[in-house]
């Protein structure tokens, strides 16, 4: 069993809103829901199923309701709450369905607004009397890996810096991104420290916004207007520090679901031509590359140094958009903008400047909660028809 | 700094109410599986590692090395350092760096455990040993 070939995105769209004081997280969602129904060439009443995560308010069924989505036709529903990867995972669980005949047409929603609103609330785990005191946040949960990265393996704040580099060179083309200058290795080291060792442009940026996709079966998909897309590997794992043994935080759980996701698309590392890679820091890609296997464990430094994921410089190029380093990070969950500029790309819709010659072949891939305490990972691997 | 912080009392649960007994008395407690001999943090009744229930509880010697740390330069509590410290035991565990120069930490260095109050049972922390 496979869903190789199953699963077709037909509709994406991106919220081009970064900061949303005038309008509801609910409203987003629609909003998102819309553009990507309508990219598709869709109705709302075609949708069949649905997925969503924690930032849609009050879960599926309040979702449903409010979407207007038409409940005689919804037949598959996916609340699936992996943090930031939670929507390259639904992309897998909607081919999955999509294969077993569970839905035809799925819409997939993800959308908030940190910057001026609250944040869903996250229930605690069985670990929270052990750990919730001791203030492990995005920026030191990250930074633990980084120091330790750099302490196994040699790694440089310089080497880190140019994933930042490299995002900025492409943000100057996409007029939505929050930051657009282009900045050099010395800019990022010249950052105030936020959490050792990661400087504040070693960070991602906060944001308002979202984005949706429709997925979809070959059948529909060839019957639509918008360039073929499809899905041609999925992978997803979780990892921990599991009773504290042998604990090692310098790989993630990307180091099973990117495997995953190419012995399923019969295609190595070496094939693809376009990289979105889940950048919430700029060590989260540089782990990420190496347990995808673009390089050895160890080797993440050398490999983007250098310009080596600048669009027309390096050999892989990646997030075209800007990323969540420069372009946005809505809701604080990268996972959906990664599909959606790989689509792009898949499409030959990137922009000119940073379009890839000939991309037929890309990956999409996230991580979600915290890669230094536990978290999940997720990949997809897509290919233009 | 650290020592005007406030932090919160363990909410504690008949899983781990023994654990939280042992740090008012100043123990510091693991859990050890009396099946496959492994012990682990933080305390479970079923082990992680083979499923059995055989699990009973170890007072650590409270130190290890640290195994990663990184030190968050503001918040509105002060500067903190938070880590990984692998107990001489064998488990790796989340803990905050107190009661020492925080720009000095080391990846290897030795520490201990010391208790700080909440308003309930006390909480673990590590400290240069």
């Amino acid at each position: 069993m496979t869903i190789k070939g199953k699963a077709y995105i037909a509709g994406i769209f991106e919220h081009p809103t970064r900061h949303a004081p005038d309008k509801s997280t609910a409203q987003l969602h629609a909003e998102v829901a819309k553009g990507a129904i309508e990219d598709a060439g869709l109705s709302k009443d075609d949708v069949d199923g649905y997925f969503c995560a924690g930032d849609a308010p009050g879960g599926a069924w309040p979702m449903v309701d409010y979407l207007g989505l038409n409940t005689k036709k919804l037949r598959h529903v996916d609340s699936t709450e992996t943090g930031g990867c939670s929507y390259i995972i639904h992309l897998g669980h909607a081919a999955e369905a999509i294969a077993a005949g569970k839905c035809s047409i799925a819409l997939i929603t993800l959308a908030g607004k940190p910057r001026t609103g609250a944040m869903p609330p996250r229930a605690a785990g069985a670990e929270a009397d052990f750990e919730t005191a001791y203030g492990a946040t995005t920026h030191n949960a990250y930074g633990m890996c980084a120091m330790r990265h750099m302490h196994d393996y040699g790694t440089t704040s310089e080497q880190l810096a140019w994933i930042k580099v490299a995002a900025s060179h492409h943000a100057q083309y996409n007029p939505h991104a929050m930051l657009k200058d282009v900045v050099t290795v010395e800019d990022v080291l010249n950052s105030p420290m936020i959490s050792d060792p990661l400087h504040r442009m070693d960070c991602c940026v906060v944001s308002d916004g979202g984005g949706a996709l429709i997925v979809t079966t070959p059948e529909i998909a060839k019957s639509l207007k918008k360039p073929l897309v499809k899905l041609i590997g999925h992978g997803e794992a979780m990892k921990g520090p599991r009773g504290g043994k042998d604990l090692d935080l310098t790989y993630s759980a990307g180091i099973w679901s990117g495997p995953r996701a190419f012995e399923e698309a019969g295609i190595t590392p070496k094939d693809i031509k376009y990289a979105s890679i889940y950048d919430s820091f700029t060590i989260t890609v540089l782990m990420q590359l190496e347990d995808l296997g673009f390089c050895k464990k160890g080797e993440g430094g050398k490999f983007v140094a250098d310009g080596n994921l600048i669009s027309g410089v390096g050999k892989l190029p990646f997030n075209t958009d800007g990323g969540g380093l420069c372009s946005n990070h809505p809701v604080n969950r990268g996972g959906m903008t990664k599909i959606l500029e790989a689509v792009r790309q898949l499409r030959g819709e990137a922009h000119p400047k940073v379009q890839v010659k000939n991309c037929d072949l890309a990956i999409a891939h996230g991580t979600g909660g915290l890669l230094g305490v536990r978290h999940a990972a997720s990949t997809a691997i897509l290919e233009r028809v | 700094m650290s020592e005007a912080k406030k932090y919160p009392a363990p909410v504690t649960n008949p899983e781990t109410a023994a654990f939280w007994e042992a740090a008012k008395q100043g123990k510091f407690m693991i859990k050890r599986c009396t099946a496959c001999g492994e012990a682990h943090y933080f305390p479970r009744a079923i082990c992680p590692f083979c499923y059995s229930d055989k699990t009973v509880w170890e007072e650590s010697s409270g130190e290890g090395t640290i195994y990663t740390y990184s030190l968050m330069r503001k918040s509105p509590t002060g500067p903190y350092a938070i880590g990984y410290v692998t107990l001489k035991e064998g488990p790796s565990l989340q803990t905050n760096f107190v009661d020492c120069d925080l720009t000095t930490l080391k990846i290897g260095q030795k520490v201990k455990v010391v208790f700080k109050p909440t308003d309930g049972a006390p909480l673990p922390f590590f400290t240069p040993a």
